[in-house]
């Protein structure tokens, strides 16, 4: 191996209650592409997060050497003086102001105390030739595509005289013909002695492009991998991604067979106006009563997008498309129509768009069936109350009192208040958009025997996990989505973490 | 625990509610004290209150306004506008009060519709679009008084509603004063009473927190004894103004709409995180209709409510008023941050605010000192809120 640009030795991150990263060593050589691969939650970002300063020397333990010598970083300012660049996955980008005054900002071209503008656009149409694009620097970033925008952000590093660029998912939100671009420009780079730091899901691009591979899974590294001497395959990075320590025990379940459709989704389309590109591709599934489907997949596979717009959220997003609920055409304007279908939809981010946390455990179990609990628009206190308390009691919320602030109680609780909430208004189709996430395990074992009991009763579920061991141990079925496409279903038996792996990184 | 152990505990966690009641107490107190006894004067008691009404009607709007993350500048002037339109309907076409005041309240709702509809239907910030709104009325209010100046409105029903009293129950000539206000102030505190006696029971068979036996009581007494002093205050003058009775029904009214009803939950819910009330099939857009829509009818009412006590319609109707609304609500103890705020927590804000300038008016403080005084006390109550929120109170 030649001379290493970077090392890092023995790094351990922890956070309250988690170890992030576990004494993990990464060696990255002088002028190559270095890859970075492993399950959501294996811990890439936080190891980049601590290369580039995010979190400063002496919040973690281990070192890193960079051309030799030890670093102490104490912000991304320090890392980028000695050559460090990172672009993450949402760039960081000013869409109103111009490409030329992105690039230089923060570092601008001065002289005397003003900014030498007519300088800066020359420099700028330099970097702009290096990364071979051939915009108007005068141009807006919010006119230029994503993939554009990209290539910006890579002009920008280099206009800091980058020598480890290090990329987060860049091609997470590129179309093919960019992807590719960018690829070759990766190499063109390598040839002009600037290393690289790729992290990507899509395992192709990886075989494709990376000198080397490192594996990192539960926050250690696996192993890594030399692509000159012919280690690097898919099956043999999708073995050593996955095979994450079950941490979960689930409760066992019939698998039954029922033949009755609830809900078919037939040539479903979303566009997401806000991002202006499509997450959601010509999606084909149903789901039968009785069924816990699994939806598994990475992180921004379009996943959740496919839950809000079957939902009636249209608001970001613009749909096409089939719905049919127990065999009826449906549309959906807004949420209100589908809870009134008798769909309900679990969000994966509870604090944000799940619960209200200044209002208390009951306002939040009735709000989305308060006329349930109404006579002629007036709310019965009683009803109210008697509500809660049996939704407390079957689902054991673990709560000083009805009247508690959500806010006060813990995550597992909290999820268990948004499950309230949806079960209340007794739907026929519950989708639970990472039912689990950030909860401890016996929250996480409660909430699978409730599900186990609702799906018991004919309750039809849709679950989305990133979490492969959940999906194996409680689905029916299982959809497989990557890049806003479904590319598989897996009956349950024939499911294995390296399948599904395979087909959410294609 | 002793009963000062209980009050303690009591206060420290209520902090923010009694902390009002305690403040406004206070405040009454010593312009009393400073005034020689003048400030709690039936006659200046009954000022007072006719005083802030149109205030208050509007900082109970604002309350709901400000609680769904919005803002409403344009209500002073429309309050100014249509108070003139008030005045040329009855002055110049001679349309009789008793139709004059339906429609202008109509009025005050389209206008709020028409707000409602730039913010939902457009996007536009409700700052921007209502700063437009101020602009406009104020521009309107000046076309529809350019011919005349001040209109004089010389109809008496219309300004009775500013001026007047609640007439007397004849045959009770033999009780001192004014004998129905007593005898409503008493039907007041007896329903009050029994109404909590009754709630706390109620909790306590869900057992729910409830006050300590002592500190209810205590509660119940004082709360009984500041109702019951100004009753008797107002008999003794004459009687309980117009005024007085129609901020008491809206207070009443949307307090009942706020606690009670489906429509005030899902705007608190709305206000508390819209995302989450959305996907819990509450239509965002529909309550901001509905909260801009009360707003512009409490707008009218307090148009009306001034040109009445005025007698008259004038060019500068309305000036500042919407500062004055958004102030109260703010010491009421409403969040900008939304979800937060309760009516009658605006109806303290709008006293304390009122009681102020009353106060120090009777002193004789010259203006600059009483804008400066207001000015702490919005910004003393704000750090309050600010402080009581990081302990998480």
């Amino acid at each position: 191996m030649t001379t290493p640009i970077l090392e890092m030795k023995s790094i351990t991150k922890t956070f309250p209650g988690v170890k992030a990263l576990d004494n993990v060593s990464f060696r990255v050589a002088q002028g190559e592409i270095h890859c970075l691969v492993g399950e959501n939650g294996a811990g890439k970002s936080t190891l980049m997060k601590v290369l580039s300063g995010v979190w400063p020397y002496g919040s973690y333990d281990g070192d890193i050497l960079f051309g030799g010598e030890v670093q102490k970083f104490k912000g991304i300012a320090d890392s980028e003086r000695v050559g460090i660049a990172i672009i993450y996955q949402e760039l960081a980008l000013f869409p109103q102001l111009t490409v030329y005054e992105n690039i230089f900002l923060g570092h601008e071209i001065r002289k005397g105390a003003l900014v030498d503008w007519n300088e800066t656009i020359k420099q700028a149409d330099k970097m702009l030739k290096k990364v071979k694009l051939s915009v108007n620097p005068a141009a807006k970033i919010k006119d230029l595509g994503v993939g554009k925008q990209q290539l910006v952000e890579i002009a920008k590093a280099l206009s800091k005289d980058v020598k480890l660029l290090i990329l987060d998912e860049p091609t997470a939100a590129l179309n093919e013909d960019d992807s590719e671009n960018l690829l070759t420009l990766l190499r063109e780079l390598k040839e002009q002695g600037v290393t690289c730091i790729m992290i990507s899901h899509k395992l192709k691009e990886v075989i494709e492009i990376a000198d080397t591979v490192t594996v990192l899974r539960d926050g250690q590294t696996v192993v890594t991998l030399d692509a000159q001497k012919g280690e690097v395959s898919e099956p043999v990075l999708i073995k050593h991604m996955v095979g994450r320590e079950i941490d979960s025990v689930f409760p066992k379940r019939e698998h039954k067979r029922s033949e009755e459709v609830v809900l078919e989704v037939k040539n479903w389309n979303a566009h997401s106006q806000q991002l202006g590109r499509d997450v959601v591709k010509d999606a084909n599934f149903n789901l039968k009563k009785g069924e816990i489907v699994g939806f598994a997949g990475l992180m921004g596979s379009g996943r959740t997008e496919l839950a809000l717009s079957l939902f009636g959220n249209s608001i970001g997003y613009q749909v096409k498309g089939d719905l049919f609920l127990n065999g009826q055409k449906q549309q959906f304007k807004q949420p209100e129509d589908a809870i009134r279908a008798g769909l309900a939809y679990v969000t994966e981010d509870r604090k944000a768009k799940g619960l209200i946390l200044i209002q208390d455990v009951k306002q939040n179990i009735t709000l989305a069936n308060l006329h349930e609990i109404a006579r002629r628009g007036v709310v019965d206190n009683e009803a109210e109350i008697g509500v809660a308390n049996e939704y407390r009691t079957s689902l054991n919320i673990k709560t000083p009192s009805i009247e508690q602030k959500v806010k006060n109680l813990s995550g597992g609780n909290q999820q268990k208040v948004s499950l309230g909430k949806w079960l209340f208004v007794k739907p026929n189709v519950l989708i639970l958009d990472e039912p689990t996430r950030g909860i401890d395990v016996g929250a996480k074992f409660e909430i699978y025997t409730l599900m186990n009991g609702l799906v018991e009763q004919g309750m039809s579920i849709i679950m989305i996990s990133s979490e492969l061991p959940e999906v194996l141990g409680m689905s029916d079925r299982v959809y497989v989505v990557a890049s806003g496409r479904i590319t598989g279903e897996l009956p349950i038996e024939e499911a294995t973490q390296e399948k599904i792996m395979q087909l959410a990184t294609s | 625990m002793t009963f000062f152990q209980d009050l303690q505990k009591v206060l420290r966690q209520n902090v923010r509610e009694y902390g009002m009641y305690i403040a406004l107490f206070v405040i009454m107190a010593i312009f009393t004290v400073l005034t020689d006894g003048l400030f709690l004067s039936p006659r200046n008691i009954s000022n007072l209150i006719n005083q802030m009404g149109y205030i208050a009607v509007l900082a109970v709007g604002m309350t709901l306004v400000i609680v769904i993350r919005h803002i409403d500048l344009s209500v002073g002037f429309l309050a100014g506008f249509l108070g003139a339109v008030a005045a040329i309907l009855m002055v110049q076409y001679g349309v009789p009060a008793v139709a004059v005041v339906p429609l202008v309240l109509v009025l005050g709702v389209c206008a709020g519709l028409i707000t409602a509809f730039l913010i939902v239907y457009f996007g536009i910030p409700a700052f921007v679009a209502t700063l437009a709104g101020w602009m406009i009325y104020r521009g309107l209010l000046l076309q529809a008084t350019m011919g005349t100046g001040t209109i004089i409105i010389p109809n008496a029903d219309f300004n009775a509603i500013g001026n007047g009293f609640i007439p007397d129950i004849p045959f009770l000539d033999f009780i001192p004063g004014h004998a129905l206000t007593l005898l409503l102030g008493i039907v007041a505190i007896v329903f009050f009473v029994l109404g909590q006696i009754n709630d706390r029971k109620r909790k306590k068979t869900y057992g729910f927190e409830v006050l300590p036996g002592a500190i209810f009581a205590l509660k119940l007494v004082f709360i009984s004894a500041i109702v019951g002093l100004v009753a008797w205050t107002m008999a003794g003058y004459n009687g309980i103004s117009w005024t007085a009775v129609i901020v008491l029904l809206v207070v009443g009214v949307y307090h009942f709409i706020t606690t009670r009803t489906v429509l005030g939950r899902h705007v608190y819910a709305v206000g508390g995180n819209p995302e989450a009330a959305d996907l819990s099939g509450v239509s965002v857009s529909k309550i901001t209709y509905v909260v801009f829509a009360s707003m512009g009818f409490l707008t009218a009412l307090s148009g009306i409510l001034f040109a009445s006590r005025l007698q008259s319609a004038t060019t500068t109707a309305g000036t500042l008023f919407e500062l004055d609304a958004i102030a109260a609500a703010f010491v009421g103890g409403v969040s900008a941050a939304g979800g937060v705020g309760t009516i009658i927590g605006s109806l303290i804000g709008a006293l304390v605010m009122a009681s102020l300038s009353n106060g120090m008016n009777l002193m004789g403080v010259d203006i600059s000192i009483q804008y400066i005084a207001k000015g702490f006390v919005l910004a003393l109550a704000v750090i309050f809120d600010a402080a009581n929120r990081r302990r998480g109170a």
